[in-house]
């Protein structure tokens, strides 16, 4: 059966953001994830739920080419997972987990050495820092940030990179109250900016106010 | 290529404090090897360069194994690489940095080989050279298997076991080199011993930057 979220929006007509197609991944023995099958329309939001453990994090770092699924076929913005991994990445950003951030060097150099990577001008890294809350400690190491500091920055990170198909994995983990109204406002922008938006979270009540449909998983499936 | 070369620059000169401590673990390495020697200044000076390049090589597995800490920290290569960014970009740039710092290493290191083994040369130059061309041929395999070992456990044992091997040639010319120049060169082999380690320079840097994607991407 193929899960697919309806959708009435203008920037649905665009086409399928993620086409995923009994998806499976395996660590060692234990699938993470099992004939996992959904389309999810660009221009939208999607809230992926479930518990610890469910999948949710895996389903987000395959979907942007961090680690390869074992089945399936997957397409991203009309892209093939495996074949195209290049134009997927060019096109998605993942916040996730990790903070891929560089603990020694400070908030401003890691988001200058995204922008060189990227290609782009450093000059919006000063007003993005600002925009995360983050302007006045933008020249202190990022070894000196608490927990939801370093998760603003990895905000700013996502948003340094202008995705078609953001990723968010666990955004309003160890953030404040105003972190947290800065999550909602960054996904109704990137929405407004036609950008599809994948939000895996446990704060189901404020996320389905943002979200255009939900999906859940459990044990690596979907229900 | 330059951006990765910028952001691998920056990352050394902030952990400048650890090239210090490399630095006097090859000075007492140097230290302890002459002990072995005895008092006996010819012989001393006839086992220098091989004392030498000893102390690079067992520094450098430090400085090599230490290259990826930050970069596995917050998995920030992963972040990197879904930028995206070119693998053997990101190889070039840290091989190079690399290169740069343990090329720095060695020539901090020959002072330290002139006063313990009395092993001076007027031709300082062509000792800086093959000090940079051996550094190169440590560098590119090291920055490889360094990327290699970075996430398994034992990583400090694991890298000398798996690099030691490879750069049997590059360090052989490397000591053949240095004690030519240093001990003169009667037969006048010293051009040969470079090219030879020019030749596995070239091979070395060729071939891991084209392995390296394939080493850290999952």
């Amino acid at each position: 059966m193929i899960w697919e979220v309806p959708c009435y929006a203008p920037a649905c007509m665009t086409g399928l953001a993620i086409n995923a197609e009994k998806l499976g991944r395996r660590y060692g023995r234990r699938w993470a994830l099992a004939d996992v099958t959904f389309r999810v329309p660009a221009g939208t939001v999607l809230m992926v739920s479930g518990p610890n453990g469910s999948g949710k994090s895996t389903l987000f770092r395959v979907l942007a080419t961090a680690i390869r699924p074992d089945l399936g076929k997957v397409t991203v913005l009309g892209f093939d997972l495996i074949r195209e991994r290049e134009d997927v990445r060019k096109a998605v950003a993942l916040l996730s987990h990790h903070s891929y951030l560089y603990e020694t060097l400070t908030a401003r150099e890691n988001l200058v050495v995204v922008s060189q990577h990227l290609g782009v001008g450093t000059d919006g890294v000063g007003p993005l820092l600002a925009r995360v809350g983050l302007g006045e400690r933008g020249d202190d190491a990022v070894s000196t940030f608490s927990a939801g500091m370093r998760k603003r920055l990895s905000f700013a990170r996502v948003l340094l990179q202008t995705p078609r198909l953001a990723l968010l994995d666990e955004p309003y983990a160890q953030l404040d109250p105003e972190g947290f109204d800065l999550v909602d406002d960054v996904i109704r922008e990137l929405k407004a900016d036609g950008t599809t938006v994948l939000v895996a979270t446990h704060q189901l009540e404020r996320t389905s106010r943002l979200a255009d449909n939900a999906l859940r998983l459990e044990g690596g499936r979907l229900l | 290529m330059i951006a990765a070369l910028r952001k691998e620059l920056l990352l050394q000169w902030r952990s400048r404090a650890q090239f210090l401590a490399v630095f006097v673990f090859g000075a007492s390495s140097l230290l302890l090897f002459s002990f072995g020697i005895g008092p006996n200044a010819e012989v001393l000076r006839q086992f220098s360069a091989g004392f030498l390049w000893l102390g690079l090589l067992l520094s450098s597995t430090l400085t090599l194994a230490e290259s990826f800490h930050d970069e596995m920290e917050n998995r920030a290569l992963e972040g990197l690489l879904l930028l995206p960014s070119d693998p053997r970009a990101l190889y070039y740039g840290k091989a190079i940095a690399n290169w740069l710092q343990l090329t720095l290493l060695g020539s901090a290191l020959i002072p330290v080989m002139v006063v313990l083994y009395d092993a001076g040369t007027d031709r300082i130059v062509a000792l800086l050279g093959i000090v940079a061309l051996g550094a190169a041929g440590l560098s590119a395999p090291g920055t490889l298997y360094a990327a290699m070992t970075a996430q398994v456990r034992g990583k400090q044992t694991l890298l000398p076991l798996l690099l030691f091997p490879l750069i049997v040639p590059a360090l052989l010319a490397s000591v053949k080199a240095t004690s030519l120049v240093i001990l003169g060169d009667p037969m006048d082999s010293l051009r040969a011993w470079v090219v030879l380690l020019a030749s596995f320079d070239a091979i070395y840097w060729a071939l891991c930057g084209l392995l390296y994607g394939r080493v850290i991407e999952d």
